[in-house]
């Protein structure tokens, strides 16, 4: 396995092409949950887990039952279905097995079942034609990239919060400019690596 | 017969589909190249396929519903229903969600906890839990300082960011009082009911049909200005400097010097200078006002805006108590006879109508608890009675 392909992509997928300030996807979940570090945090992990597993779902049903059908037109009503099934089911799994860690982390799974980063990345892995192991990696650092976008935007938004905004610019303006801002920043990633 | 005609049929309609020329299907990337589409076979995979996948994953879905099923309580549900949903955390638990399950599973936790539900909630949940209703007392928030910007002196110019968590980072607040409320709002901002207005002398005001005394403000204040104060309470000294006198006149116009001269006039032994501050104790205050009247800063508020004037009604068996327990005697009367209530000299006290023995004097605030406590005791006699006859 070509460990610095990898690398590339956590990497790419993360900081250069990032779901929220590159490809401006998510911004409903971004914006919604970014106003509490506690609540990002939660939000983030979440994201993250059902990103890795879905990406991985999708890419087996993709490989092994839709590219042999010759249906691959299919895609995203399939992606959008594995997504929503397979939260649906660890939604209910979780509430069984493990109570502390959905009172935690539950709310936040409805949240995720039609969030378009989470349909955008597999449809990504497809057309890249990823492998397996490449389309969780690139899963993983979709999912790392949006987590370190909550998490900036999360402490700004908490100082903001006792900030002296002028008044028609408080709460969901300033925060997309700020989102504009950082997204500025974020341009100067993509010169990082030239693939 | 008809199995046959079915199958012509469907035929026919194949070889009509079929017929159909169909030049490019623009989908997907192996069909995409291609410049006939055989669409039967395409139809035929995409209805398996999707038919397969739907029924795998409702399958799957209601095996795991059935296979990880929580028992939930359906009391847990009505509880929830009932709850003001404010999700503020005044009883303690994360959110309302969690309360209702603790409520219903534990039985010791007490129906009352949801403070903006207030009495309501807390009979329904008793009624539906069960448990054995507690009489919530309604409780306010009540802010200790009445400085204001124009009434109190600044150590310093404060030029940061308007809260007053930050504000006391720079050196304990600019005020110079330093047990005073800083003025900068962080209440009104934390309260989830807005309950909490500032004013135009920078002051917290509270809006007591709105404040659910969820606690919130009382800890998000630096100062700790704010306490949580059963709301029949409505005579409070309200300042915390536990400066000397003499400082604190100086600090500010309307804080509490320790004089002492509350001590004296309480005809109830309730408030109590300590540590430079008067302060009421709340268990013997009957709300009377006369501090309120004699306090030479005017630290001591009055929440009742005009106190109603006492009033003698027919009842009256003219037993003179009133007379000797008037601070202002503005009872007369001889004994026997209908006393009468001089309207002009009538603070609005209701000493008199909480002494009266058969309850004849109305009128002021507290007349209707009176009245009641009057009502329940005779019950209770009654009931006594009764017993003792049986």
């Amino acid at each position: 396995m070509d460990f610095n392909k990898l690398l590339e992509l956590i990497i790419s997928a993360s900081l250069i092409n990032n779901f929220v300030f590159t490809r401006f996807l998510g911004l409903c979940i971004f914006f919604g949950v970014s106003r509490k570090m506690e609540t990002a945090v939660g939000m983030s992990i979440t994201f993250t887990s059902v990103m890795v597993i879905s990406s991985a779902l999708s890419w087996l049903i993709f490989s092994y039952i839709m590219v042999p059908l010759d249906i691959t037109f299919l895609k995203i009503v399939i992606f959008i279905g594995i997504v929503a099934a397979f939260v649906q089911s660890a939604d209910t799994i979780m509430k069984k097995t493990a109570p502390t860690l959905y009172y935690k982390l539950g709310i936040y799974l409805a949240l995720i079942t039609t969030n378009c980063i989470i349909l955008a990345v597999p449809l990504i892995n497809v057309r890249e034609e990823y492998t397996f192991i490449e389309s969780i990696v690139f899963g993983l650092g979709s999912g790392l990239g949006f987590t370190l976008a909550l998490v900036i935007m999360a402490s700004i938004r908490e100082k903001l919060e006792l900030a002296n905004v002028p008044r028609p610019f408080r709460g969901l303006p300033i925060a997309f400019i700020v989102t504009g801002l950082i997204a500025l920043a974020f341009t100067g990633f993509s010169g990082l690596i030239t693939l | 017969m008809f199995d046959l005609d079915l199958t012509r049929i469907l035929s026919d309609l194949i070889q009509l589909i079929n017929s159909i020329p169909i030049p490019m299907l623009g989908v997907g990337a192996p069909v995409e190249g291609r410049e006939e589409v055989d669409i039967i076979s395409v139809l035929k995979f995409t209805g398996i396929f999707l038919g397969g996948i739907g029924a795998v994953f409702g399958i799957g879905l209601a095996m795991a519903a059935r296979r990880f099923a929580t028992e939930v309580d359906p009391r847990v549900e009505e509880v929830l229903d009932v709850l003001a949903h404010a999700h503020c955390g005044a009883c303690g638990y994360a959110g309302c969600q969690q309360y209702a399950e603790a409520v219903v599973l534990n039985p010791e936790i007490a129906p009352n906890l949801c403070t903006p539900g207030g009495a309501p909630t807390a009979k329904a949940i008793a009624h539906i839990t069960g448990k054995e209703m507690i009489e919530v007392e309604p409780r306010i928030a009540r802010i200790f300082c009445q400085g204001g910007f124009s009434k109190s002196l600044r150590r310093f110019k404060y030029e940061g960011i308007e809260d007053c968590r930050a504000s006391i980072l720079a050196g304990g607040g600019d005020k110079s009082c330093i047990y005073g409320c800083l003025g900068y709002g962080t209440c009104s901002r934390v309260c989830p009911f807005e309950a909490i207005t500032m004013s135009d002398d920078n002051l917290p005001i509270v809006d007591p049909t709105k404040c659910t005394a969820c606690g919130k403000c009382a800890q998000a204040c630096p100062k700790k200005v704010i306490e949580i104060l059963p709301s029949a309470k409505e005579v409070l000294i309200r300042c915390h400097s536990k400066d000397k006198g003499a400082d604190t006149k100086r600090n500010c116009e309307i804080g509490c010097i320790a004089c002492g001269i509350c001590v004296k006039v309480c005809p109830y032994n309730s408030p109590m200078v300590e540590n430079n501050l008067a302060g009421i104790d709340l268990e013997k205050c009957r709300v009377c006002g006369i501090c309120v009247r004699k306090c030479p800063t005017k630290a001591i508020m009055d929440y009742i805006p005009s106190r109603p004037k006492a009033f003698v009604t027919e009842k009256c068996n003219g037993c003179a108590i009133c007379t000797k327990v008037c601070p202002v005697n503005a009872v007369s009367g001889e004994l026997k006879r209908l006393h009468v209530v001089d309207p002009n000299k009538c603070i609005g006290c209701g000493i008199c109508t909480s002494k009266c023995p058969v309850v004849a004097i109305t009128g002021t605030f507290n007349y209707m608890g009176v009245a009641k406590a009057a009502l329940r005791k005779e019950k209770e006699k009654t009931e006594e009675t009764e017993i003792t006859l049986v």
